[in-house]
């Protein structure tokens, strides 16, 4: 895409000659790609119920899977945003919702036993990428990497804070200030003042 | 030369591109010796911020040595001269330049059709932020071409180190204009919601200008140490109420001035419902922003009090009380900084000793290291406050 977008630059602009490393890890790559595989899978079960119940076994479930549909597109749009590990999340709840239908669909006098079975091995081994997806994620986007350190030595003052207090205007308040008046007050916009 | 280049959402990779030319006769180009990540790179990170196109270079806090110049820059510059590039570009010369509205000049977004559509009326071409904005390429790069150098830019003394007057260039007259446009009295509480870079140089701005006492608001530990460090009352949005400690600090009378230093990312959290509605809105594109901050400070603030707004928002906010900011009486002022305006001043401020921003910096690292360092300053992660870059 870079390259491409190098028709569009201004003249003189630098164009890309060689890409670099980069900040997006193959664990944000995995997440993206779950998360494009959620929206997939949930237009195909809002928009082919019939038949994904019939190649089943599960008729008169078609309802159940328009919603299992609508969960995968809401699942993936998180996974897709910089929420990514919340998406994930909850990706894994939805293989766990999927798992036990499909193994309601595994009872002996179901005639698409085994294609439910092979989408149970389906979904089993995605889950497994779902959970490897969040555990990468959890662990490369987690705050409490590195040090924590304190930052209470560092003013910004070189003369220290009491001497900065009110030092932007102090001089000008000098010229205003009367006696008994502890606070004279500047009656000019403090931002326009200059000592 | 190397560049750090946007490829997409969360994807800024260190890239070999070509070296920028002069293009114009006010052009000069300048070898870059410090460059910086901003918060509000972070918004172009997370492709919150319209009109970012692949191959984009990142980067709006800058400095470094001039090595070349176009005919009309050689006036006021010269090859060897060290400078500080403002990341609002000015021309100097048209009507909201002369009037010291540097942030909104009206000749240097090269893509002003654009930005006359969006925004009603053009802006100031902005380095490294989007095409909205002119979509000059940013510094965080070896080699910068600086457009209307003969007025963008400011000449700094070799005295000072380059960690000394970085932020000249953008996070510290930030701070400084939402502070002074405050109009800080010594009687005032001025509350600072967010101890960012930008946040930090705003509670020292404040107490600079004589703030009776600055509130400084946040949930990160080491951020909150360091604001406190700078003078400032802390209050931990996670283990404490923030209206009822504020009422607390003010005789219940609420602060005077508030200002938000978060903008369009506020945090999002299970004891802030407003935040989950929000994100969920910016998730599906309902809105483009999280403005929990305007609603608290609005809340919050004691009637004739001034809101005031350095965080960036980039398009459509959601549930802004403005019956409560209307009766109340509220003032808003907000804005890009117009940094010309300010530097004169701060410089001299640092040359006195009276300030010294690089305070804020908790990372130095190479260019190369940038990408990673996006994803550090991003989480948080290390203690991450200020990362700059030596390309």
């Amino acid at each position: 895409m870079a390259f491409l977008s190098n028709m569009t630059r201004s003249e003189g602009d630098p164009t890309v000659i060689k890409s670099g490393p980069s900040s997006f890890s193959a664990s944000d790559r995995l997440a993206r790609n779950l998360g494009w595989f959620s929206i997939g899978l949930g237009i195909v079960e809002l928009i082919a119920a019939e038949k994904v119940t019939g190649a089943l076994g599960m008729r008169g479930k078609e309802n159940l899977v328009r919603a299992f549909g609508l969960r995968e597109i809401t699942s993936g749009i998180i996974t897709l945003s910089v929420d990514k590990q919340a998406g994930l999340t909850s990706r894994i709840a939805g293989d766990a919702l999927d798992i036990a239908t499909l193994a309601t669909a595994m009872r002996p006098d179901n005639p698409k036993r085994d294609n439910a079975g092979l989408a149970l091995l389906m979904v089993a081994g995605v889950t497994f990428l779902d959970i490897v997806a969040a555990g990468a994620n959890t662990i490369r986007h987690t705050r409490h990497i590195g040090q924590r350190r304190n930052y209470g030595d560092r003013s910004g003052f070189p003369t220290g804070l009491e001497a900065a207090r009110g030092a932007a205007r102090k001089k000008l308040e000098d010229l205003r200030g009367t006696p008994g008046d502890e606070r004279p007050t500047a009656k000019k916009p403090a931002g326009s003042v200059t000592e | 030369m190397r560049a750090l280049v946007w490829h997409g959402k969360e994807d800024i990779r260190c890239d070999t591109v070509s070296d920028p030319e002069i293009e114009h006769p006010r052009d000069a180009i300048i070898k870059v010796t410090s460059c910086a990540i901003c918060g509000s790179d972070l918004h172009l990170f997370h492709n919150f911020i319209p009109a970012m196109k692949p191959g984009d270079i990142m980067g709006h806090e800058m400095m470094g040595e001039v090595v070349e110049t176009g005919s009309e820059a050689s006036g006021a510059l010269k090859k060897g001269d060290r400078i500080v590039v403002p990341f609002t570009i000015n021309c100097g010369e048209c009507d909201q330049c002369r009037r010291g509205n540097f942030s909104v000049c009206e000749r240097t977004n090269r893509n002003k059709d654009l930005a006359d559509k969006t925004f009603g009326h053009t802006t100031a071409g902005l380095f490294g932020y989007t095409h909205l904005t002119g979509g000059y390429p940013g510094g965080q790069a070896e080699y910068l071409r600086v457009p209307f150098a003969d007025k963008t830019h400011i000449k700094v003394p070799d005295s000072l180190t380059d960690e000394q007057v970085l932020f000249l260039g953008d996070i510290f007259p930030t701070g400084w204009q939402a502070a002074a446009q405050c109009d800080i009295e010594p009687t005032d509480t001025v509350v600072v919601w967010g101890c960012g870079p930008v946040g930090q140089m705003t509670i020292r701005s404040a107490v600079l200008l004589g703030a009776k006492q600055v509130v400084a608001i946040d949930c990160i530990p080491e951020r909150l140490s360091m604001a406190e460090a700078g003078g400032a009352i802390t209050i931990n949005f996670m283990d404490e109420s923030v209206v009822e400690r504020l009422n607390d600090l003010t005789d219940g009378k609420g602060p005077e001035k508030c200002i938000d230093a978060v903008g369009l990312e506020s945090h999002v959290s299970m004891g802030q419902p407003d935040t989950l509605l929000d994100r969920a809105k910016q998730v599906v594109m309902l809105e483009n922003d999280r403005p929990h901050v305007l609603r608290e400070m609005i809340y919050v603030c004691r009637p004739g009090g001034i809101i005031s707004i350095p965080g960036v928002y980039s398009g459509l906010v959601d549930k802004i009380p403005m019956g409560q900011a209307m009766n109340k009486g509220l003032s808003f002022r907000m804005g890009q900084t117009h940094v010309r305006r300010w530097t004169d001043d701060l410089l001299r401020r640092i040359e006195e000793g009276q300030i010294d921003p690089s305070f804020v910096i908790t990372h130095t690292v190479g260019l190369e290291q940038g990408p990673e360092m996006y994803k550090v300053f991003r989480d948080k992660q290390d203690s991450c406050i200020k990362v700059v870059l030596k390309p």
